[in-house]
């Protein structure tokens, strides 16, 4: 058990500092347990949002040391002893107070996207029948716990503030979702070039690196998007093929 | 005693970040690697010599240099160049300006060049590296000042989506490659080992562990689908994507190995070739 030293941002989105705060950290302490304990000994009106503390509800996101995490998962011991721990909140998004910040940019871009559209025919006496193999790729991006480091980190948003051009690596993964569901039949692909902003992605990876659930963001969301607007748009190939043949009719999983 | 620092949350620049860590060592790892890997590559292709040895025998078999095959064109005359036989249109083409060195290697070096130049992968390295969006993740990107600023790969670089007819043509390289490691077993026609012939099987293995690999490939073998259980067709491409998804995961890895070890194979053939290196082998020769 010793004292360590931690920078905490207090202020807002206008006027900020980073405030040193000296206390006890005790064996197993993740970085929310020494927020909370700074906030009910020595700062009472210190914001932060959190809610399971346990990776599952996504509310605590913050930058700890510049790297985007969720402070419940980030245990102590990841630091040496005598470093000074910095927590900053979200840079993308504007400060409310302290650690929170106002996440409702993110909301207004899920609902750009098209609902899922089951096919009608789609539905049996069983109800609507999936098979493993048709769904465990859409499984991967249903772990998603919106977080949001990811759209934090994504430096579109974050250093180039293209908000407009760009719905970010979350909604990527949602459209990804969709896209690939055996049963749905909305076609998303213009609007995935256009108003979400496939192109905007130089894949970079920094998505995949933050993401606390792992998940391969880049690799098995946005890159197969890349793919499915290069199918629509710039291959001559598929371009011709589908002029002569049409449109593919989607299939179905057997019932 | 600590004091309070005020901080603005906006700041924005090149580099500029919180972080602790030594983010800077991916970007100038890579910076060193892929230079040094062009740097090579273009002297090597310059060269126009010293590309193949075979201990002087005739026959069918011998050490090509990876960059500079296929052979399409072949110059008589030129140290170190390979019997004409192996020329695929025959003898060097009269037009050819005399400025340039007569290198069959300058023929084919810009289709590996755009498939790994458009490769998902490769991107990530040098937009972080050499473009600075981002240089590391939570670190300032080099700010994009004109008309629109950051335009991602939507302008000029939509140039990006040709990498799926790159990768048609990487595919005959394996393929090439794999002749190329064939030729190396014998010398004058017979069969031996040497330390050429590890390296230039080596190379058509790791190629095509990296091509096999590729996201546009996964994409057509079987990402585009959506639903697997439809036809027999879509139950193999589910297992085949499989094995595309595990080298895909190690895209990366495959990446790395495959350009240095075909710059290695070509080094060592160079230098056998020009008689700095002895060639371990069991011909004797």
């Amino acid at each position: 058990m010793a004292k360590r030293i931690f920078q905490i941002f207090r202020g807002d989105s206008e006027n900020g500092v980073l405030v040193n705060f000296e206390t006890e950290v005790k064996e197993g302490m993740v970085v929310l347990d020494v927020i909370l304990e700074i906030q009910a000994e020595q700062a009472n009106d210190l914001a932060i949002r959190w809610n399971c503390k346990a990776g599952k509800c996504g509310s605590c996101s913050v930058e700890i040391n510049g790297k985007p995490k969720l402070s419940c998962m980030t245990r102590m011991n990841e630091y040496f002893s005598d470093q000074t721990i910095t927590i900053t909140p979200l840079k993308a998004f504007p400060v409310i107070k302290d650690l929170v910040t106002d996440v409702s940019w993110n909301y207004e871009q899920n609902k750009k996207i098209k609902p899922v559209k089951l096919a009608p025919e789609s539905k049996s006496e069983k109800g609507y029948v999936m098979y493993q193999e048709d769904v465990e790729r859409v499984q991967e991006f249903r772990k998603c716990i919106e977080c949001y480091l990811c759209q934090n980190v994504c430096h579109i948003l974050r250093d180039h503030d293209k908000k407009d051009k760009f719905i970010g690596p979350r909604y990527m993964i949602r459209v990804s979702s969709l896209e690939m569901h055996p049963l749905d039949i909305e076609d998303r692909i213009p609007e995935l070039k256009k108003d979400y902003g496939s192109g905007m992605c130089n894949i970079t990876h920094c998505c995949t690196d933050v993401c606390p659930e792992n998940i391969k963001i880049t690799d098995n969301g946005i890159i197969p998007l890349k793919e499915r607007v290069v199918d629509r748009f710039y291959d001559p190939i598929t371009i011709i093929k589908r002029k002569i043949f049409g449109k593919k009719k989607k299939r179905l999983p057997p019932f | 005693m600590h004091t309070n620092v005020s901080i603005s949350l906006n700041v924005k620049g090149f580099a500029k970040t919180l972080r602790k860590d030594r983010w800077w060592l991916y970007p100038g790892l890579v910076v060193f690697g892929l230079t040094g890997f062009l740097v090579y590559g273009f002297w090597s292709a310059w060269q126009a010599d010293f590309y193949w040895y075979s201990a002087g025998q005739e026959g069918f078999g011998g050490y090509l240099a990876p960059f500079y095959s296929p052979l399409v064109f072949i110059k008589e005359g030129v140290v170190g160049a390979a019997p004409m036989s192996h020329s695929i249109l025959g003898a060097w083409p009269s037009w050819w300006p005399s400025w340039i060195p007569p290198s069959p290697s300058l023929l084919i070096l810009a289709i590996p060049g755009i498939f790994r130049f458009t490769c998902y992968y490769y991107r990530k390295s040098y937009y972080r590296a050499f473009t600075g969006t981002p240089p590391a993740c939570a670190v300032g990107s080099i700010p994009r000042k004109g008309k629109s600023g950051y335009k991602g790969e939507t302008g000029l670089m939509q140039v990006q989506n040709l990498h799926r007819y790159a990768m048609y043509f990487a595919m005959l390289f394996i393929i090439i490659f794999f002749y190329d490691a064939y030729l190396s077993f014998f010398r004058s026609g017979e069969f031996g080992i040497g330390v050429g012939s590890i390296l230039l099987l080596g190379n058509p293995i790791l190629l095509g562990c990296y091509v096999f690999g590729c996201h546009s490939l996964r994409h057509l073998l079987g990402g585009s689908r959506d639903c697997y259980s439809c036809s027999m067709g879509g139950q193999i491409a589910h297992k085949n994507g499989k094995v595309i998804t595990w080298l895909n995961e190690r895209h990366e890895l495959f990446a790395w190995l495959s350009l240095i070890w075909i710059m290695f194979a070509d080094f060592y053939v160079r230098m056998i070739s020009m008689g700095y290196l002895t060639d371990l082998n069991t011909w004797g020769i």
